[in-house]
């Protein structure tokens, strides 16, 4: 793959974020400048109205925004650990980690596996705690391209 | 169990994944193999059709139609949404247990019209080894249920519909027509042509009872390798008049012949015949081979010597007499020794000469009376006690009043096959009581069978009706004991998933 899905410089271990919009808000900002986005208002609006169809908080704490875009440029995540949790509609609780995943209009095959497979390592605790224990930019970069690869 | 299911979501990125990957995990922890087909934006792999086939049940964890869903058709499923299955995968898995334990299927979508999927089993493959014993009993004892009541129930019209037409003697007359004449020369407005089309018919359904039986035992064993021995197994179970009991045998010894050869190593070039012609024919060989030289023989000896024993009790206290044949007949219910005790007493109705009061007729009675306890026992055991029996027996039970008021014995061999000991047991106290008790009240029986409907041709036929009663009731007394001391757990589990189903749906009024 040429660009990993992730790097240090997608990565907030401390986000102070008042709610949903305003954390993913901050996340799009990582991405955008990253240059992996090129339009952050229009990606958001992507990624409001994916969760306006279904709430994407997850077990566990996590909320796992996400869409496809044409505002998108590589496929990307970008991880915000929050100092407070905040509300993603989930029924276990509010989410403390969260995972905006970014996925170009046209991401063919091998970019979607990727994501995929972030999606199943999610669902382990073990996963989430190393994340949640991580305490700087490039281990949780590590961690997660370490332990995502496509099976 | 195992499970096959779909997941997919509206972007099919994060859910479809999150929801498959929860769906295993959580089936691996409550030991049940559960494989996903992810419709997502990945591409998806569609599910091996064996996998299909092997599955116990279904789940749609689907936010989106399920592709290609006729592939499912004729297994349980259960439809929950993609995001019940991330946030509550071991709720979702209780909700698909229920349903393949409840064996409720949906009926086949429109235009889906390719089954993949092979007959359910009620086999847990984690299980202990007890449950599944019994499981797979239980499986094969469900496929025989329709034909024990079709082909009891046929007989037993064709003896009602004789009676009317030939008179008194009908049910004797009916089983002499030959079915060349049935097939040269029925005719719609004979009541005769009718009953014999009738007892024909049910005739040929009965055949089919001990290679079900031993079929069926032996797929839930092996799958779909173990239906031909199982069958042929079945069929030569009954070819050396080895019963029911031979047939479970036959479904044990079919099941995991074939288990057993289709996991050789074989080459590349014959794995292709292997399910085609290598299982079934070297598992069919071989079950013929241990039923044939190995078991054939001791069977025919037992026979032979009980026969030889009978005769020589001849001069023996009635009473005494009444019993034995009385625990024969209900000892294995259409088995060697139940054949024995009844070829004794219908060769005492040909000895030539025979006059009113002759003991061959009083003999001829009470094996008949006997005979006749299992069913109605059992009918009347699920009738009086629901709980202790499963779905499948309780319908059986509706259908056993009919065929021990025929004499048609196998009408409790469902029952005797899924629990043998129990219901054997009981069933030679009943069947031992009543034949004691006909002897004793000097009942005469001049046909050999018919059930109730020669009651004509039985003399002081209230004596030998209150005998076959008494006999229904110790038995179904015994038997509800014996089953109330041990719960059996497949009944429980069809009770739980039936309190959930009912928890399930509103009540409407």
């Amino acid at each position: 793959m040429s660009t990993p899905l992730i790097t240090a410089d997608l990565v907030a271990v401390d986000l102070d974020a008042t709610d949903r919009d305003d954390a993913t808000r901050q996340l799009i900002e990582l991405l955008t400048a990253a240059g992996r986005v090129t339009d952050a208002d229009g990606f958001h609006a992507d990624v409001r109205a994916r969760e306006a169809q279904m709430a994407t908080g997850m077990p566990g704490g996590v909320g796992l925004p996400h869409a496809r875009s044409a505002h998108v440029v590589e496929p990307s995540l970008a991880v915000g650990k929050l100092r407070q949790g905040v509300d993603w509609g989930a029924p276990d609780g509010p989410a403390r980690l969260v995972f905006l995943i970014a996925a170009p209009d046209g991401a063919h095959g091998d970019h979607l596996k990727i994501l995929a497979a972030l999606a199943r390592r999610l669902i382990h605790e073990s996963f989430r705690t190393s994340l949640l224990e991580a305490s700087d930019p490039a281990t949780v970069a590590d961690i997660v391209s370490r332990e995502v690869v496509v099976s | 169990m195992k499970f096959v299911a779909v997941s997919s979501c509206p972007t099919g990125i994060a859910h479809t994944y999150m929801a498959a990957e929860a769906l295993e995990v959580a089936g691996r922890a409550a030991g049940h193999e559960v494989h996903v087909e992810t419709q997502g934006a990945a591409g998806s792999t569609p599910l091996d059709p064996q996998l299909i086939a092997d599955a116990d049940g279904v789940i749609f964890a689907a936010d989106l139609e399920v592709k290609d869903k006729e592939r499912f058709a004729g297994k349980p499923v259960v439809d929950v949404g993609v995001k019940k299955a991330v946030h509550d995968p071991n709720g979702v898995l209780a909700q698909a247990v229920a349903a393949v334990e409840s064996g409720v299927v949906p009926a086949a979508a429109p235009g889906g019209a390719t089954a993949a999927g092979g007959p359910v089993t009620k086999v847990d493959k984690n299980a202990g080894v007890g449950t599944r014993v019994r499981q797979w009993l239980m499986t094969g004892v469900s496929y025989m249920i329709p034909f024990v009541a079709a082909g009891g129930i046929l007989i037993a019209l064709g003896f009602m519909v004789a009676q009317a037409a030939w008179g008194e003697n009908g049910p004797v007359e009916v089983t002499q027509v030959p079915v060349a004449d049935l097939v040269g020369s029925f005719n719609a407005l004979s009541g005769k042509d009718w009953a014999v089309l009738l007892f024909r018919t049910g005739g040929l359904a009965f055949g089919f009872l001990v290679p079900v039986l031993s079929g069926f035992i032996a797929y839930a064993i092996a799958d779909r390798p173990g239906l031909v021995p199982g069958f042929v197994g079945g069929a030569i179970a009954g070819a050396i008049n080895a019963g029911f009991l031979g047939g479970l045998a036959t479904g044990f010894i079919g099941g995991f012949l074939a288990l057993w050869i289709s996991r050789w190593k074989v080459p590349k070039g014959v794995r292709g015949v292997m399910p085609v012609v290598v299982v079934p024919l070297l598992s069919s060989l071989l079950t013929g081979l241990i039923m044939f030289v190995i078991i054939g023989r001791p069977i025919a000896g037992l026979m032979e010597g009980l026969t030889g024993w009978l005769n020589g009790l001849s001069g023996a206290n009635l009473f005494l007499l009444g019993a034995i044949l009385g625990a024969m007949m209900g000892f294995d219910l259409g088995g060697p020794i139940n054949k024995v005790a009844y070829v004794f007493a219908t060769t005492g109705l040909a000895t030539e000469g025979l006059e009113a009061g002759a003991t061959q007729f009083r003999i001829m009675a009470a094996v008949m009376g006997a005979g006749m306890v299992a069913p109605l026992a059992m009918a009347l055991a699920t009738t009086v006690r629901k709980r202790l029996f499963t779905h499948a027996e309780q319908e059986n039970g509706k259908a056993a009043w009919l065929l021990g008021l025929s004499f048609i014995s196998e009408g409790a061999i469902p029952f005797a096959a899924a629990d043998p000991w129990r219901v054997i047991v009981s069933s030679v106290v009943g069947s031992t009581v009543t034949g004691a008790m006909i002897m004793s009240l000097g009942s005469e029986l001049r046909a050999p069978h018919g059930g109730v409907w020669v009651s004509p041709l039985i003399s002081n036929a209230l004596g030998f009706l209150l005998a076959v009663a008494v006999g229904m009731v110790v038995m179904a007394v015994v038997v509800i004991a014996l089953k109330s001391m041990k719960p059996n757990p497949i009944v429980e589990a069809e009770q739980a998933a039936d309190a959930q189903v009912a928890a399930r749906e509103p009540q409407t009024v």
